[in-house]
C-alpha cells in the first residue's frame, strides 16, 4: 500500500516538473508578429553559449536598424520584420534554423549570425536556393565556397587572412632599427589561428625571423609562464591572436613580468570592449592592437554617432557591451546594405540582379563606404591598427572620447602618432 | 512489441519516412535528423549505461572520433559514404574495445572519469593535428545528390536507416543471452564472474558495439554541418543527452533510449526555434535530475507502474523488477 | 631557450598554480574522497563563487578574498540541503552510482544556465588593488594575482587538515568513509556527520571560486574545463587525503608550468588528463593512497 502511494506521489511531483517546464515554453513569447505585408528577415544568431557576448550585441544593433528603417517606411515601402532564432553557438542547430526560415517561416531575405563556425554550416542551405548572404565575421569563409552572391561585412580585405595583420607589419617594418625576429602566439580556435596564420606569412615576407611560435588551449588559468618562454627568446615584436579571457591573461602576465618587445599586440579580441578596457586600464597603453573602429576625428562616419547614441541608451538593459564600438556598427551595417541593394534594384526576387548590384556599388554606411571584393569581402582592408596611449585609469567615460585608442594605420584613416617602441608608451 | 515483428515494422517504417521526406517540409527532415542522431548516440550510450552498467561520460569523444575519421578520409580521398561509415565504426570501435580494456582496472566512478579524459585528450589531439584543421577546422563540400530532395533529405534517410540497425542490434543484444550476461555484469561483476559470466569478453562487446554505433553517429556530422573544428565536434550538449536520453526514457531495455530520444530530442528541437536556448538547457537539466531523482526507471518504469496498476495490486511485485517486457 | 631563469620561474609559477589548483580540489576531496559522493557538479559550484564574489565586488567593492570567506556559510547551508537531496534520493535507496552521476549531471547544468540567465555569458572579472601588481625576488617574480590565491589555498588547505585531523566531527568525517558501523556505536549520526562533510566541501567552493576570478575572467561554462583536472587531482591524491590532494595538484601546476614553457603550451590540458589516464589505468589508489 505504501508503495503505491510513494509511486503516486511521484508521478505527481513528475507531473509538476513536466508541467512547469511546459509554462515556461508557452510563456515564452514568440517572436514573429503580424503586419500588414512586412518584409521578413530571417537569420540565426549566437544569442547563447561562447559567442553570446557579441551575438547579443549584435541582434540590439539590428533591432535599432530595423526601427530606424520602419521610422522611414520601410523596405520598397513595406515594413521590416526579422524571424530570428538562437543556435547557441552550437554549429550543429544551423542547418536546421535556416532550413526552417526558408521552408517554414518563408523569410524574404536571409543574413548570417556571427562568426565562421555559424556561417560555414548556412552556406549549402543558401547557396542552392541561390540567395543574396550578407555575412557576419565570417574569416575567409568563401574561399572553399566560391559563391558569388556571399558578401561579408568585417573589413578584413580581400586577401582576409594576410590583410588581417599588414597594418601591424607596415608599421614595424617602419622602424628604424628594423625589427627582426618576432613571436607568435594563438589560441587554439579558428579565428586566432587563422590570423596568426596571416601574420607568419606577413612576417616572413618581410623578413623577420620567428623566434617563438606556439598555441594554447582555451581556459588555460596562468599566463606566467607561456609569457616567460616567450620573452626568453627576446622578440622584437609579439604578434597574439587569442579571445577576451586569454587577452585579459596575456595582458596583465606581460605587465607583471615586464615584456620587453618593441611592438605588442596584433589580433587579441577583447581588447576593443568596455570590460577589458576598464578592468586592464593603463595596463594597455604601448599595445597595438587590430580594431574596427574607434571614436577618432577620421572614423566619424555620417550617422555612427547616433547609431552608438541609441546603441549605448540600451545596453546595459539588453546586458551588452557598454561601449559598442566593435560588432554592432558592423551588424547595422550589413542590414542597410541589404536594404539599399534591394531598394536600388527595386525588387526581393531577382537575387542574381542584387547580387550584381552589390557587386559593383559602394555603400554609404555608418561604417563609412563600403564595397565588395569578387570574393565578397571589402574590396579594400580596413583593420585598424589602434595604439592604446595615455590610459590613467579604468574610467570608462575616457573611452568614449578620442585619444586613447589611436589609429596608425591604414594611413588614411590615420589619427595620431606611434609611439615606438612599447616601452615609451607604457 | 513481438520479437518477429520489429523487422517487418521497422521496414515499412523506413521506407513511409524515406517517402515521406519528398513531400514533408524540408525543416521537418533536418530537424528529424538531428533527432536521430541523439537516437543512435542514446541507444550506443545504453548497451554500456544500461546493459552493463558502466557510465561513459566522454561520449562526445567517439562522437567526435566518428567525425573526424570523415574529415581524414575526405581530406585524403574524399571517398563515398558507404566507406566513410563503416571506417567510421571500425576506427571508434577499436576505441571503445581499448576503453573496453579499461574495465579491467577500473570500475564505477573511476571509469566514468577515465572516459571523460579520453574525451578530452582526443580533443587536444585533434586541435594539434593540422591534417584534420587542428583548431582552425576543416571545411567539407557536400555534391549535389540526385534522386533525394536534398543533401540533408540524403543524410537522413541514411541516418534513419543506420538508426533502425542501431536499435536492432540494441534490441538483439538486449534479449539474447549476451544482453543476460549483460545485466549479471551490471547487478553484481563479481558474482557474475564466479558464476561463470565471461565478464570480460561481455564488456569488451559491449564497449566496442557502443564506440562503433557512437562513430556511426558522428561520421555524419562534417557533412552535415560543412565545416567541422574540435570546439563544436566535441560539445559536451552531445555527452549530455547521450545520457539524459535513456535516463528519461528508462535504461533497463532497449526501447528506453528510443523513447528518450524521440521525446527529449523532439523538445529540444521544438524549443530551439521557439524559445531560448538557456531555457532549452535547462529543461534537459531539470529534466534529468527530476526523472533520476522520481522517477529512476524511466518513462518505461513509470508506464509499467502504471500496467501493473491497472492488473491489480496483487501482481505488482514480480512485474516490478523486470527489465522489460518483450 | 633553456635557462636557469626559466626552469626556476616556471617551477613558481607551477607552484602558485599548484596551490590553487588544490583549493579547488579540496572540496572535491573531501566530497568524493571521504563520501564518496561524485559531485562532478563541484566545479560549477566553484563558478557560482566566483559570480557572488564578482556580484559584491562590483556592487559593494569588497575583496575578493573577504568576500569568499563571507560566503562560506551560505554555501555550506547550500551543501547540506544538496547532501539531504542526494540522501533521500540515492543514498538511502542505494542507487547512487549511475543515477547519482546523473543527478550532479543536471545540477551542473542547472547550475551553469541559472548563472546565464542572471549575468549573461561576458567574462566577468574583479577589482582588488594588489592584481597587476608583481613581488620580485632577484630572478623571480611573483604576481601577487597568483600569490594571494596560493597563500588563501594554503591557508583553507591547512585549516581543513587540521580541523579532520584534530577535532571530533572532523575525525569522525574520516571515519565514516570507513566504518560506518563503528561511528554510530560511538554516538555519531552518519547522515549528520556526512551532510556536514558536504557542507564544508561546498564551503570550499566559496573560497576556490573567489581565487579563480582573482586570477583571470570566468564565464558561466567555465567550470568545465576543471572537472577533468580536479578529478584528476583528487584521484592522483589518493582519494580523500588532504596531503595527497595538495601535493598532486602542486604536481600537476608544475607539470602543466612547466609543459607550458619548455614543450609548448598547447600540450599543457593534455598532462592532466594524461595522468589521469595513466594513474587510473596503472595505480588506481593514486600516488599518495591511502587504500
Amino acid at each position: 500500500m505504501l508503495r503505491i502511494r510513494v509511486t503516486r506521489m511521484r508521478a505527481w511531483v513528475l507531473t509538476g516538473v513536466l508541467a512547469i517546464s511546459l509554462a515556461a515554453v508557452a510563456a515564452y513569447p514568440s517572436s514573429a508578429g503580424a503586419s500588414s505585408h512586412p518584409i521578413k528577415i530571417g537569420f540565426s544568431m549566437t544569442l547563447t553559449g561562447g559567442l553570446a557576448g557579441n551575438g547579443k550585441a549584435a541582434l540590439l544593433a539590428m533591432e535599432i536598424w530595423r526601427e530606424d528603417i520602419n521610422k522611414k517606411g520601410g523596405i520598397l515601402g513595406r515594413p521590416v520584420e526579422f524571424v530570428y532564432y538562437d543556435d547557441a553557438t552550437n554549429p550543429a542547430n544551423v542547418p536546421g534554423i535556416y532550413t526552417k526560415l526558408l521552408n517554414v517561416d518563408k523569410v524574404d531575405l536571409v543574413v548570417s549570425s556571427y562568426g565562421t563556425n555559424l556561417i560555414a554550416p548556412a552556406m549549402p542551405i543558401i547557396m542552392k536556393k541561390k540567395l543574396v548572404f550578407m555575412t557576419l565575421f565570417g574569416l575567409a569563409v568563401n574561399d572553399r565556397f566560391n559563391y558569388d552572391r556571399y558578401f561579408q561585412i568585417m573589413p578584413s580585405g580581400p586577401e582576409p587572412k594576410r590583410d588581417w595583420s599588414r597594418g601591424f607589419f607596415q608599421l614595424a617594418m617602419a622602424q628604424s632599427p628594423k625589427p627582426a625576429t618576432i613571436a607568435l602566439l594563438a589560441t587554439d580556435s579558428e579565428f586566432s589561428k587563422n590570423a596568426v596564420a596571416g601574420a607568419r606569412d606577413n612576417a616572413l615576407d618581410a623578413g623577420l625571423k620567428v623566434v617563438y611560435d606556439e598555441t594554447f588551449k582555451p581556459g588555460t588559468a596562468d599566463f606566467s609562464p607561456i609569457v616567460r618562454a616567450m620573452q626568453a627568446t627576446k622578440p622584437d615584436l609579439v604578434y597574439v591572436g587569442c579571445y577576451p579571457p586569454e587577452a585579459a591573461g596575456i595582458v596583465r602576465a606581460a605587465n607583471e613580468i615586464g615584456l620587453e618587445a618593441k611592438m605588442f599586440g596584433g589580433g587579441m579580441v577583447g581588447l576593443q570592449y568596455a570590460a577589458l578596457l576598464t578592468s586592464l586600464g593603463p595596463q594597455l597603453n604601448g599595445m597595438v592592437n587590430y580594431d574596427f573602429w574607434a571614436p577618432e576625428s577620421t572614423l566619424n562616419f555620417p550617422g555612427i554617432n547616433e547609431f552608438l547614441k541609441k546603441y549605448q541608451a540600451k545596453a546595459a538593459e539588453a546586458g551588452v557591451d557598454p561601449l559598442g564600438h566593435y560588432l554592432p556598427p558592423y551588424a547595422y551595417a550589413y542590414l542597410e546594405i541589404l536594404a539599399q541593394a534591394v531598394e536600388a534594384v527595386g525588387s526581393l526576387d531577382d537575387h542574381g540582379k542584387l547580387a550584381e548590384h552589390i557587386h559593383k556599388t559602394t555603400f554609404n554606411t555608418v561604417v563609412g563606404p563600403v564595397s565588395f571584393a569578387d570574393n565578397g569581402e571589402w574590396a579594400k582592408s580596413r583593420v585598424l591598427m589602434v595604439q592604446f596611449q595615455n590610459i590613467k585609469d579604468g574610467n570608462i567615460e575616457q573611452f568614449h572620447k578620442p585619444g586613447k585608442r589611436v589609429v596608425l594605420y591604414p594611413d588614411e584613416v590615420k589619427s595620431g602618432e606611434f609611439i615606438y617602441p612599447y616601452a615609451n608608451a607604457r | 512489441m513481438r520479437v518477429a515483428s520489429f523487422w517487418p515494422v521497422s521496414a515499412v517504417l523506413f521506407v513511409g519516412v524515406t517517402a515521406a521526406t519528398f513531400f514533408v517540409n524540408e525543416y521537418y527532415v533536418v530537424a528529424g535528423y538531428m533527432v536521430l542522431q541523439g537516437l543512435i548516440m542514446a541507444t550506443a550510450w545504453n548497451i554500456l549505461g544500461g546493459f552493463t552498467g558502466y557510465v561513459n561520460f566522454g561520449s562526445a569523444g567517439f562522437f567526435a572520433l566518428g567525425a573526424y575519421t570523415s574529415v581524414v578520409l575526405y581530406t585524403a580521398i574524399d571517398p563515398p559514404l558507404w566507406v566513410v561509415i563503416p571506417a567510421a565504426a571500425i576506427v571508434c570501435g577499436l576505441l571503445g574495445l581499448g576503453a573496453g580494456y579499461l574495465t579491467l582496472r577500473l570500475r564505477g566512478v573511476y571509469f566514468a572519469i577515465a572516459t571523460l579524459a579520453l574525451a578530452i585528450v582526443l580533443e587536444t589531439l585533434m586541435v594539434n593535428w593540422d591534417y584534420v584543421g587542428g583548431a582552425t577546422g576543416a571545411f567539407i563540400i557536400t555534391p549535389d545528390v540526385p534522386l533525394f530532395a536534398s543533401y540533408n533529405a540524403f543524410l537522413f534517410v541514411i541516418m534513419l536507416a543506420l538508426a533502425i540497425g542501431s536499435v536492432g542490434l540494441a534490441r538483439y543484444l538486449n534479449h539474447s543471452r549476451i544482453g543476460r550476461g549483460l545485466t549479471a555484469i551490471r547487478d553484481d561483476e563479481v558474482a557474475a564472474e564466479c558464476a561463470g559470466v565471461p565478464t570480460l569478453r561481455l564488456k569488451l562487446i559491449s564497449t566496442t558495439i557502443m564506440g562503433a554505433m557512437m562513430g556511426i553517429a558522428g561520421s555524419l556530422y562534417p557533412y552535415f554541418v560543412t565545416f567541422v573544428e574540435p570546439l563544436s565536434a566535441f560539445n559536451l550538449i552531445v555527452a549530455v543527452n547521450a545520457i539524459a536520453m535513456p535516463m528519461i526514457g528508462g535504461t533497463s531495455s532497449w526501447i528506453g533510449p528510443v523513447i528518450g530520444a524521440l521525446l527529449l530530442g523532439s523538445v529540444q528541437e521544438w524549443t530551439k526555434v521557439n524559445i531560448s536556448s538557456e531555457l532549452n538547457l535547462l529543461i534537459v537539466g531539470v529534466l534529468l535530475v527530476g526523472f533520476v531523482a522520481l522517477a529512476p526507471r524511466g518513462i518505461l518504469g513509470l508506464a509499467q507502474d502504471f500496467r501493473a496498476r491497472l492488473r491489480g495490486p496483487q501482481k505488482k511485485e514480480q512485474g516490478d523488477d523486470e527489465p522489460a517486457a518483450a | 631557450m633553456f635557462s636557469i631563469d626559466l626552469l626556476s620561474n616556471a617551477l613558481v609559477a607551477g607552484l602558485l598554480l599548484g596551490g590553487f589548483y588544490a583549493a579547488v580540489a579540496l572540496g572535491l576531496s573531501i566530497v568524493f574522497g571521504q563520501l564518496d559522493i561524485v559531485n562532478i557538479a563541484h566545479p560549477a559550484f566553484v563558478i557560482l563563487g566566483s559570480y557572488v564574489v564578482y556580484m559584491t565586488n562590483s556592487a559593494l567593492g569588497w575583496d575578493p578574498v573577504l568576500a569568499g570567506v563571507l560566503f562560506t556559510p551560505l554555501f555550506f547551508a547550500l551543501g547540506v540541503v544538496v547532501y539531504r537531496i542526494y540522501y533521500s534520493g540515492f543514498e538511502r535507496t542505494g542507487r547512487e552510482s549511475l543515477a547519482g552521476l546523473a543527478f550532479f549531471f543536471g545540477i551542473m547544468f542547472i547550475l551553469e544556465v541559472t548563472i546565464i540567465l542572471i549575468y549573461g555569458v561576458d567574462y566577468r572579472l574583479v577589482d582588488a588593488a594588489y592584481i597587476g601588481q608583481t613581488l620580485r625576488f632577484g630572478i623571480i617574480d611573483l604576481p601577487y594575482r597568483m600569490l594571494v590565491p596560493f597563500l588563501t589555498a594554503m591557508a583553507m588547505t591547512a585549516g581543513i587538515a587540521l580541523y579532520l585531523s584534530r577535532t571530533f566531527t572532523g575525525r569522525a568525517i574520516l571515519a565514516v568513509s570507513q566504518d560506518r558501523l563503528a561511528l554510530e556505536l560511538m554516538g555519531a549520526n552518519p547522515i549528520r556527520i556526512k551532510s556536514l562533510a558536504f557542507g564544508i566541501g561546498l564551503a570550499t567552493a566559496a573560497i576556490a571560486g573567489a581565487l579563480l576570478i582573482i586570477i583571470g575572467p570566468v564565464e558561466p561554462s567555465f567550470g568545465r574545463v576543471y572537472i577533468g583536472r580536479v578529478f584528476a587531482i583528487v584521484i592522483l591524491g589518493g582519494m580523500g587525503s588532504i596531503k595527497g590532494t595538495l601535493l598532486a595538484a602542486l604536481l600537476i601546476g608544475v607539470s602543466e608550468s612547466m609543459v607550458q614553457t619548455f614543450v609548448g603550451p598547447s600540450w599543457a590540458d593534455a598532462v592532466a588528463f594524461s595522468v589521469l589516464l595513466l594513474t587510473l589505468v596503472l595505480r588506481p589508489q593514486g600516488l599518495f593512497g591511502r587504500l
